[in-house]
């Protein structure tokens, strides 16, 4: 049979990086072909050469049996191909429906927008998501979770024969991925063909019909499932072996260092308490919209709090904005880096800078230049981030070593209580390893490290401590180990409460 | 990668210094007296007006806010600097001191205005046109302001070496800008906070602050210029300055500074500004007629855009 797509010899560079050479790719009709590996291995640019965002230096481009030559953003939407970008594309300030219908919107007689049509047939898509959301709100109102789903419906609505999905989980929690899952297998039977790009890897083996690993932007070996164990998988994204997922350490739990009193604010939570112990990791779970990071941003200080009380080191504290709360010892590791997290126009360096310039200046603000310089460059040599300087505008890294930007950024300045929104959101195996160290180190070193994270074994493994969040509330906590993952689920489903009622 | 590669970056990076040469070179040829040490310095001196002002016009731009009101405040320090010289006695150095206070001050409204009164920076500084243009008008009844000290004078018509000494401020602020925005604070956040606001005020920086410290900078850099101008004409009048933001955000923006924030830098304004002064003075040299300067100005905004726009595409 011949393959509905062949990519051949495939090479592509950009000033100081060769982000693919000579990589061929092909893919059969009704087929989910996995792509994996590291950061920066250069999954998005061969999807982005696919989708015609950029050009290939060389190599051709075979669709259907036959030669693509001219390969803009609209011949290949016209090829039926259908994208899944990895960085969200929303537009923030129009709604749901016109997100999804946006240049193809449903017209009415006099040629003006059918609103009634759009709302319905986006209600039509998002039904199978089960999602409480009015297809008419504006789509900033909506956390990352719903973007990415909106992301899917979007590019389904197109009726691609080839749908493209970089990283389409990382902002999703168990239960919609499943539901993703769901319509991946029904496609999968109307004959579109898939590839898939995830870093996490039970997802790939789980979905996969054959699987290409890329490393430096070569192709490492294409396998069919099952061909490949799962440590073959990861020997041949990082290149060598690596030692454990779920690293190891001895918790050293101290005094509380941050200590939450009936935190209440309308709409997100009410009366929630809970303490971060120092030399510990307090993990937090439960389903989008739970109002984890909501929680977690109104002790920050970015959303004003109603009621509640927080204390720092035994110590009451009045945090009434970022600052206080930076100044106070608490950092923030948003979880939406593109929005929050980065200055996508600027440099690593003056990203990865910008939490300390306060420590490192003298009096009227002139900075210590030579000591910005060596705390961030060593910072970004430990994390190993991808880039060919520093001075590389950090729109132009892929996107796990952007997340790693973020961190960076955070890790310099020493906090008494870091608070990790998904840390782990796009970042490769062995980059996830050295993240969880990193944490490990913090709580060592006496800080309190605090981490939302919708991958639940990743949390079951890290975290010391875990609260489970449903609805605004704590609703469970426990010791790692002492629940399974079924149970768990089962907290953030909030059975529990519905079973005492 | 390649050489011919790079030739073509190196254009595009620079294209207005390009253009900026190409100008010079040419009208050193149609015009013979261009070329000269007397012109040159001449086109520092009254590229020094505007080119004060655009230099705190850039920090401004570099948020991705904007000040319309710097001729106005400008009008107002001025014809207050004037009047307590003439009227009250006040000598030259507190009177002009207390100029570059009222151009601050008016900054620091506008500043307080857009953060904490959450208003549009457009719509703040376009009422502050009106409103410090009206006080200056109370303040002088309507009537000009002239005659001063020998030592006030010097400010706009005085030498130094050999160099005009509006020259030197403009040159000083230049510097003094530069130093602020590679070396400080202040000027690393005033470019994040064009960035990404957003990712500044959870990164645990007062936003606020300093986003009102680039209003009251170039409220500074009004009444500095406001000093010069009344110098140099050795007169206040209640309608100077009026006109002057475009040109000074012409040459902030001829000078590359992105006007939705994060980019742009403080050399770009200064040769942003001189491109302007050249083609005012060679189109004077020439005899071009005013009216065709203004069409000239324009297409050269334009022009300086599309530049900016390609070399975005590009990286
Ligand atoms: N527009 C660009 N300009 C310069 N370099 C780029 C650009 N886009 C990608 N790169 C570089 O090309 C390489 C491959 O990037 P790519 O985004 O394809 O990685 P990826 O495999 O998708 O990684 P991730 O898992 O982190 O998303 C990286 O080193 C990246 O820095
Ligand atoms: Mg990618």
């Amino acid at each position: 049979m011949e393959p509905i797509l062949a990519m051949k010899g495939i090479t592509k560079t950009f000033p100081g990086v060769i982000a693919l050479s000579d990589v061929s790719f092909d893919l059969y009709k009704g087929e989910l072909h996995a792509l994996v590996g590291e950061n920066g291995a250069g999954k998005s640019t061969l999807m982005k050469i696919l989708s015609g965002l950029y050009k290939a230096d060389s190599g051709d481009l075979i669709l259907r049996g036959e030669k693509i030559v001219s390969t803009g953003l609209r011949e290949m939407i016209g090829h039926r191909i259908g994208v899944i970008y990895q960085e969200l594309n929303l537009i923030p300030y129009l709604s749901v429906a016109e997100n999804i219908f946006i240049g193809r919107e449903p017209l009415n007689r006099v040629n003006g927008i059918d609103w009634k049509k759009m709302r319905s047939m986006t209600k039509e898509l998002l039904e199978p998501f089960n999602l409480d959301i009015d297809v008419t709100q504006k789509v900033c109102t909506l956390g990352a979770a719903y973007q990415q789903i909106i992301e899917i419906a979007k590019a389904l609505s197109l009726k691609a024969e080839i749908l493209v999905m970089d990283e389409p989980t990382a902002a999703l929690t168990g239960n919609e991925v499943d539901k993703l899952f769901d319509i991946i297998a029904k496609l999968k039977n109307d004959g579109v063909s898939i590839i898939y790009i995830s870093h996490r890897l039970e997802e790939v083996h789980h979905l996969a019909d054959r699987i290409t690993i890329l490393r430096d932007g070569k192709h490492v070996v294409t396998k069919k499932r099952g061909e490949m164990s799962n440590d073959e998988m990861v020997r041949h994204m990082v290149g060598r072996v690596l030692e454990e997922q779920y690293p190891q350490y001895e918790s050293t739990p101290g005094d509380p260092v941050l200590e939450v009193k009936n935190l209440t604010k309308k709409g997100i939570c009410e009366n929630l308490s809970f303490t971060a112990r120092s030399g510990e990791i307090l993990g937090f779970v439960g389903l989008v919209g739970a109002g984890r990071t909501e929680i977690m941003q109104t002790i920050y200080g970015y959303r004003k709090k109603e009621g509640g009380e927080i204390f720092m080191n035994g110590k009451k504290v009045e945090i009434r904005n970022c600052q206080d709360a930076v100044q106070k010892g608490i950092a923030l590791i948003p979880e939406e880096r593109k929005q929050q997290g980065l200055i996508l126009g600027m440099s690593v360096f003056d990203n990865a800078a910008l939490a300390v310039l306060d420590l490192y200046s003298r009096t009227g603000g002139i900075l210590k230049r030579s000591k910005i310089n060596a705390e961030v460059n060593k910072m970004i040599d430990s994390m190993d981030i991808k880039t060919p300087s520093v001075r590389q505008l950090v729109k132009n890294l892929s996107g796990g070593n952007q997340q790693k930007v973020v961190l960076a950024k955070w890790f310099i300045r020493h906090c008494d209580v870091y608070i990790f929104d998904e840390p782990t959101r796009g970042i490769d195996v062995g980059a996830k390893v050295e993240i969880f160290r990193l944490m490990q180190n913090l709580a060592l070193r006496g800080a309190a490290v605090v981490m939302i994270s919708s991958e639940l074994p990743e949390v079951m493994n890290i975290a010391d401590r875990i609260a489970v969040v449903f609805e605004g509330r704590i609703v469970k906590e426990f010791a790692r180990g002492e629940l399974n993952e079924e149970q768990v689920m089962e907290y953030s489903l909030g059975l529990h409460e519905k079973k005492h009622a | 990668m390649n050489k011919t590669l790079d030739m073509k970056q190196v254009v595009k990076n620079n294209g207005v210094l390009i253009v900026f040469f190409i100008i010079c070179i040419g009208l050193s040829f149609l015009s013979p007296y261009f070329f000269t040490l007397n012109n040159i310095l001449n086109i520092f001196r009254q590229t020094s007006i505007y080119g004060v002002i655009a230099v705190g016009m850039t920090f401004v731009i570099l948020t991705g806010g904007i000040d319309l009101s710097v001729g106005s405040i400008l009008a107002l320090s001025g014809m207050i600097c004037a009047g307590l010289m003439k009227n009250n006695g006040v000598n030259a150095f507190a009177a002009s001191l207390i100029a570059i206070l009222v151009g601050g001050g008016l900054g620091l409204v506008n500043g307080l205005l857009i953060t904490l009164g959450k208003i549009a920076p457009f719509v703040v500084t376009l009422g502050m046109v009106t409103i410090a243009r009206g006080l200056t008008l109370i303040y002088s009844k309507g009537y000009p302001v002239s005659g001063f000290s020998s030592s006030f004078r010097e400010i706009g018509g005085g030498y130094f070496l050999g160099i005009p000494i509006p020259a030197i401020i403009f040159v000083i602020t230049v510097v003094i800008a530069w130093y602020i925005l590679n070396h400080t604070r202040l000027g690393r956040y005033t470019y994040a906070i064009g960035g990404n606001e957003e990712t500044v005020t959870l990164s645990g920086i007062n936003v606020k602050f300093y986003k009102t410290m680039v209003y009251v900078i170039v409220g500074i850099a009004s009444g500095l210029s406001a000093l010069i101008l009344t110098s140099r004409l050795n007169s206040a009048e209640a309608i100077a300055g009026q006109g002057y933001e475009l040109d000074v955000i012409a040459a902030v923006v001829i000078g590359g500074t992105s006007l939705s924030g994060g980019r742009g830098t403080i050399i770009g304004t200064l040769i942003g500004a001189l491109l302007i002064g050249v083609i005012n003075n060679g189109m004077n040299l020439l005899g071009i007629s005013p009216y065709f300067q203004q069409v000239v100005k324009g297409c050269l905004i334009i022009g300086a855009v599309i530049l900016d726009r390609l070399r975005d595409e590009t990286n």
